[in-house]
């Protein structure tokens, strides 16, 4: 079923395991996480291993992704979200990677599963909510009641603060993983129609030609995709952090 | 054991199936374990290797440029400071040159006073002897002019009346008629 666009999104064991009655099994998905990591620590590792003063040039990729997410935390949490920095930077790095390893035909998107997005986002709000108790205790709850607004208001405001808040993790993993498996979906039924029209002769492959351009569109505008969840999800867990650091808005 | 391994067998295959593959609850659990293991592992990697080395490597440069800006900014304090005692000292020769020119030109002018003074004088001291001797050559004519004119006169008179008359009477007709 090789035009099933649903098969790609299949996780196969390669590397059956079993512990006290939990499938644990080296799958796809194990592996490219395993390869993600891999590929971007030996390139943050090994381009800056070398401490140029003047950067070579894969270097200088490794400090603008640094420069990037610094930027982008210090923008909205300010420099006391600077301690957050490796989470906001491992998040960043291994979706992007994970992401663009999912643009290779026959590699397995690993964020196309909502529990892996799930487990991020609820790592992001974990760490939003006992960051947020830990240091600013109970006033961390004046997250929930803006000031400045009228006393009748309040218990309406704060169930609309509540539901948003609640609704963070889900909006955050489901909008990583819907994006991936829809573009990968589309992608893979737009490729799929070149296939069965060139299978129809010759007026078939001249008609071919259409869904071949929109598969080209398409993955440009999947590693446009791949690139901006990324950033969305770093730049959103900024602001959740943000939050937690300053919870009176 | 066996009866869980049999069931998840058969989720497997159920998943394989029928259930939309990223809903499939089979390998939930693998897929947590192997995220939380690999994430992890990235984090630590990250915070505690790759973040602080490119942190280091960025504030190297940035304090060796600040340090090169400094250095510079020194450099250009020196080069002005040289520059200032260069002027200065140009000045200071201009000065010099210009006072050593003024003395020149003075004594020579003064040198050139003193000469022409003295031709000057010379010249005076020379006129003025030209012209005591002229005056003593006038002086000298004059008289032999008026001894002239009373041999002249006598001579005159002896051959008109052919008498004698005295030479003191010629003398002071003579001078009577020079007057």
């Amino acid at each position: 079923m090789a035009n099933d666009p649903i098969h790609q999104f299949q996780i196969s064991k390669i590397l059956p395991l079993e512990v006290g009655g939990y499938d644990i099994s080296f799958t796809n998905s194990a592996l490219f996480m395993v390869a993600t990591v891999g590929l971007a620590s030996a390139f943050l590792i090994l381009t800056t291993s070398g401490r140029g003063l003047i950067p070579t040039r894969l270097q200088s990729i490794s400090e603008m992704c640094y420069e990037f997410v610094a930027g982008l935390l210090r923008d909205s949490a300010g420099s006391e979200g600077m301690k957050f920095f490796p989470l906001v930077f491992s998040l960043f790095v291994f979706i992007l990677v994970a992401n663009l390893f999912g643009m290779f035909p026959y590699f397995f998107t690993v964020a196309s599963h909502i529990v892996i997005t799930a487990a991020l986002a609820l790592l992001v709000i974990g760490t939003v909510v006992v960051y947020g108790f830990w240091k600013n205790g109970l006033g961390f709850l004046k997250l929930f009641v803006p000031s400045g607004v009228p006393g009748v208001l309040i218990p309406l405001i704060v169930l609309i603060e509540v539901m948003s808040f609640i609704s963070r993790p889900i909006s955050l993993s489901v909008r990583l993983f819907a994006n991936l498996l829809a573009g990968h979906i589309t992608l893979k039924v737009f490729a799929g129609f070149i296939v069965t029209l060139s299978g129809l002769g010759i007026g078939g492959v001249l008609a071919s030609i259409l869904p071949l351009a929109f598969t080209v569109a398409l993955t440009a505008l999947e590693f446009l995709v791949a690139f901006l969840q990324a950033y969305v999800f770093a730049i959103l867990t900024c602001m959740y952090l943000n939050d937690a650091i300053h919870p009176s808005h | 054991m066996a009866a869980s391994n049999s069931g998840a067998e058969g989720a497997v295959e159920q998943g394989a199936s029928g259930v939309f593959p990223p809903f499939d609850p089979t390998y939930f659990t693998s897929q947590l374990l192997w995220l939380a293991i690999t994430f992890g592992l990235f984090y630590y990697l990250m915070s505690k290797v790759a973040l602080p080395r490119i942190s280091a490597i960025l504030e190297t440069r940035s304090d060796r440029i600040a340090q090169d800006l400094d250095e510079a900014n020194q450099l250009k304090d020196e080069s002005d400071a040289a520059l200032a005692a260069y002027e200065q000292e140009l000045a200071e020769a201009k000065a010099k040159a210009h006072g050593i020119a003024q003395e020149a030109r003075d004594s020579a002018k003064a040198e050139l006073d003193a000469k022409r003074a003295s031709v000057e004088a010379e010249l005076a001291d020379k006129i003025a002897g030209a012209e005591a001797s002229i005056a003593s050559i006038k002086a000298k004519a004059m008289g032999e002019v008026g001894s002239i004119a009373e041999e002249t006169t006598a001579a005159l008179v002896s051959q008109i009346i052919s008498g004698k008359v005295t030479k003191a009477d010629i003398a002071s007709a003579v001078s009577a008629a020079r007057r």
